[in-house]
């Protein structure tokens, strides 16, 4: 049946059942690629958009669920203050390997910082830990959050 | 238009070089194409030069996460004297008569092609400064070259490599031996941190990845394959399938097995295909799919039955006898001391964030692929043998992989795909799930140990005997499941006994990160600190004293390698460098040094893997069962020259974190022959809030440079295991931690 969804900023009507996770509404229907498959339910994180500016998983979240309401996704975060703050640090440290699951990260690290500003260590931990990163980037991934949040200066040694 | 010049054919060259014997500068090939003036210039294989001076470098490995996507094309853009920023990396297509090999594996990216591409960048550096020369009328001699121009500095002249190239690609190629290379005290880019060429594409979610393509008129399949390798589909409810929505197609394929199993590992295995408008339709379907399965003998296979078998082996001798140095039995009886213990680790998986995909399109008679493939040129012929095809007609574009580890070394999913788009007609897309990946891997093989060691009276190793009970196929081991005759401590202690025996294996096996060395490695490393324990010495004097020497005569020269051994053959082990590797991160985690609080402990371990020298020490405190890395410090010796510091950090630092990961959770099990894990529920893998932080050292020794992609994850485990010990006196000898409710939450 067709849902009407504001996805990064567009009213976006699409005609799927309604269990359809919206991870493939994004993916093959809207072809919005940059957010990730990688487990199906929701333990890694690699499908993380926003629902109103709150971090969800995607492939665990019906389309019903979310008509009417604001979806961000990576290919947009970048138009935010914060989302674009962390996409340069991710880039000036150099976090990714493979890549895969930095959308993701990158995600959940400016929901983080747009409630935390300044986050703890312990504050990174609680945020990010529902983010798998096999490459296991997490020194860079740290660095990074706190780079984007002004608590490190301009750092890559990793 | 192109137009190619007879005295620069690639026929040409590959003939001139063949006759030196360069067997890598065979995949040199400068073309000497010239294009019209306005149009890029190509000056090789791997450089084409646009007239605005912007440079365009192939890479031509595949990418998937271990950097070589931006690493190799600096190592060209260095010899080639261009600045880093007018450099666009673009990715090569499978093609070996061009490039050669095209593999992500082994570690071998830098080493197989650091003189290489040197070779290719100065070539064209050569070729641009004869372009130079020619148009100014001066001496080549004359000419320098910087930031992409070539100077002329007693008539104050430069030319753009720009204004230059079309010139230089009608060039005859000069000899590659004739072309000096830079001396590396003159690098401005190699050595320097250098940012993932693709890590703007990565941020801004630009599509990417195998999962990422998408071609006109495509469909997408999900591939049920039988729980139970080597099981067939007898029959299903296929017209049922077929009625959900979306689906378009859904048949039994019958699967193609390899002439030679105990060779060939790849194959395209029996299954179901679902085929539908979207993955979702076609996953959704899947959930109806009811398949009766003829599951076959491997069912009867079990990870308690392989336990329990390994227990009764180490009753019997070995069956094979790996490696004998002097007379264990008589060392033995006349040893001040022995240690004996049995250790074991388990099958793991690869578990690589981007599910394993492949999109194909089939169509008169040939196949094109998009593929993430850590070996494109296994992908092209083992869809040419699965749908009867020659080689030539299998196209294959390499995407970016969301990660390897050795998975995309086996590119099953490739086959599928072929298939699936020859009954359907269109391209399609296949992707698993995390289950189909967790389920369908090549996994790590597990194994068990039966270790025993004799000290003499002054605490030194006279003796150490090993039976390794492993798995194979027939007397073959199977895929990365072998003990090797020179592992250490070998030719480090006069009586040696290696010797294997193999239980049957119905389940698939490869290469994970570091193959064999990171399973050999926990259970060496940590016996040797037992014996070093029990010899009454620090752990680092006695690694040191036991590097210090070989103790047995060189075995005789084996005759040269071939073709792909020969590629990855692994150099000789230098001890010298190994105890300067240990040296260093003793010196740099303080050990001996430090007051460490009750609970809390330091181990020492070191591997050599893939040409890499690597020592870890880990700090690790323990309350109760809670187990917890509070840091880890590496030394790395992989040669005189880091290509590019960041990507050389990230490595170790990742694949030290990936030993973190294994030893905490890491366990496949097999029951009814079929594997028990699917998803990270059941498989955890290491999270941000129990990542210890990683101290990083390079040891730049004066040797060739080295990969890094896996010599740093082996020693992780054993130097984890080893400190454990420190802090609690409990001895892990059985992987993963949390089998023992040891592992930190």
């Amino acid at each position: 049946m067709p849902h009407t969804l504001t996805v990064n900023g567009q009213a976006r009507t699409i005609d799927v059942e309604d269990d359809t996770p919206l991870l493939w509404v994004l993916r093959d229907v809207l072809d919005l690629k940059g957010t990730k498959f990688g487990c199906g339910i929701a333990l890694c994180g690699a499908c993380t958009v926003h629902l109103d500016g709150q971090p969800v998983r995607s492939c665990s979240t019906p389309v019903s669920g979310v008509a009417g309401r604001k979806i961000t996704t990576i290919e947009a975060i970048g138009e935010t203050q914060v989302g674009k703050k962390v996409q340069d640090a991710w880039l000036a440290v150099d976090v990714a390997q493979c890549g895969y699951c930095q959308a993701g990260q990158i995600m959940s690290a400016t929901a983080l910082l747009s409630a935390i500003p300044k986050p703890t260590d312990a504050d990174i931990d609680a945020h990010m830990s529902g983010n798998l990163c096999r490459c296991a980037t997490y020194t860079r991934i740290r660095t990074a959050i706190k780079q984007a949040a002004g608590l490190e200066t301009a750092k890559t040694e990793g | 238009m192109n137009s190619i010049s007879p005295k620069t054919s690639r026929r040409g060259f590959l003939k001139a070089s063949a006759a030196t014997g360069g067997g890598l500068l065979l995949t040199i090939n400068f073309t000497g194409i010239a294009n019209a003036a306005t149009g890029p210039a190509q000056i090789n294989a791997y450089v084409r030069v646009m007239p605005d001076g912007i440079v365009s470098i192939m890479a031509k490995n595949p990418e998937v996460g271990q950097g070589v996507k931006t690493s190799l094309p600096m190592i060209i853009a260095e010899e080639l004297d261009v600045d880093w920023s007018q450099v666009r990396v673009e990715q090569a297509s499978l093609d070996t008569e061009k490039y050669g090999l095209q593999i992500a594996g082994g570690s071998t990216s830098i080493p197989r092609n650091w003189d290489l591409l040197r070779t290719a960048g100065a070539t064209g550096r050569q070729m641009l400064v004869t372009a130079a020369a020619k148009t100014w009328n001066v001496p080549e001699v004359e000419c320098t070259t910087a930031s992409g121009k070539v100077l002329h500095q007693k008539s104050g002249r430069s030319l753009g490599y720009g204004d230059l190239a079309a010139k230089a690609a009608t060039l005859p190629v000069p000899d590659p031996k004739t072309v000096a290379l830079k001396d590396p005290k003159d690098f401005k880019l190699i050595g320097k941190f250098t940012r993932d060429v693709d890590g703007p594409a990565i941020v801004t979610g630009r599509p990417l990845f195998g999962i990422d393509v998408t071609r006109p008129g495509m469909l997408h399949a999900v591939y049920e394959k039988c729980p139970v390798f080597g099981g067939k589909a007898v029959k299903a409810n296929l017209d049922e399938v077929k009625a959900q929505p979306g689906v378009t197609h859904a048949f039994i394929v019958e699967g193609v097995a390899p002439a030679d199993k105990s060779t060939v590992t790849t194959q395209l295995y029996p299954g179901v295909a679902i085929v539908a408008d979207t993955w979702w339709h076609a996953q959704r379907a899947r959930q109806k799919l009811r398949v009766e399965w003829d599951e076959g003998e491997v069912a009867t296979q079990s990870s308690t039955g392989f336990a329990a078998r390994a227990q009764e082996l180490f009753k019997a001798k070995p069956e094979k006898e790996v490696r004998k140095d002097g007379d264990v039995d008589a060392a033995f009886k006349s040893a001040a001391k022995t240690i004996e213990a049995s250790y074991s680790y388990p099958f793991i998986a690869h578990a690589s964030m981007e599910p394993m995909n492949c999109t194909a399109h089939y169509h008169d008679g040939t196949c094109d692929l998009w593929v993430p493939s850590q070996t494109p040129a296994q992908a092209r012929s083992i869809v040419a043998k699965s749908l009867g095809i020659p080689e030539a007609n299998v196209a294959v574009n390499l995407t970016r992989g969301g990660g390897g580890f050795g998975r995309r070394l086996n590119p099953d999913f490739a086959a599928e795909a072929a298939w699936i788009s020859k009954v359907t007609g269109t391209p399609v897309k296949v992707l698993w799930t995390r289950e189909d990946d967790m389920r369908h891997d090549y996994y790590r093989p597990g194994g068990f140990h039966h270790l025993k060691a004799g000290l003499d009276k002054d605490g030194k190793l006279i003796a150490l005997s090993d039976h390794m009970v492993t798995y194979g196929q027939g007397d073959k081991y199977a895929a990365s499941a072998n003990l090797a005759a020179n592992i250490f401590p070998a030719e480090f202690v006069p009586n040696l006994l290696f010797g294997a025996t193999i239980m049957q294996l119905g389940v698939p096996t490869g290469a994970l990160r570091a193959p064999g060395s990171n399973a050999l490695a926990f259970t060496f490393q940590s016996f040797l600190d037992e014996v070093a324990h029990a010899s009454g010495k620090d752990p680092l004097q006695f690694h040191l004293d036991l590097l210090s020497e070989k103790r047995v005569p060189p075995a005789p020269p084996a005759p040269p390698l071939t073709g792909a051994a020969a590629a990855f053959a692994t150099p000789p082990f230098s001890h010298e460098r190994m105890r300067e590797t240990l040296k260093l991160v003793a010196e740099k985690a303080g050990w001996g040094k430090r007051t460490l609080a009750k609970g809390t402990g330091l181990g020492i371990a070191y591997y050599f893997s893939h040409a890499g020298y690597v020592a870890h020490v880990a700090e690790v405190t323990v309350k109760g069962d809670d187990i917890k890395v509070d840091k880890v410090w590496v030394a790395a010796d992989v040669g005189s020259q880091i290509v590019n510091p960041s990507g050389a950090l990230n490595q170790v630092q990742g694949a030290t974190l990936d030993g973190v990961s294994q030893i905490y959770g890491a366990e496949i099990t097999v029951a009814h022959g079929r594997i028990e894990q699917g998803n990270f529920d059941d498989y955890p893998l290491l999270r941000i809030n129990q990542a210890p932080p990683v101290e990083v050292h390079f040891l730049q020794s004066a040797n060739s440079p080295t990969g890094l992609g896996e010599p740093a994850l082996p020693p992780t485990l054993p130097a984890i295991a080893n400190a454990i010990f420190a802090a609690s006196g409990r001895r892990v000898r059985d992987l993963p931690l949390r089998k023992a409710s040891m592992a930190s939450a």
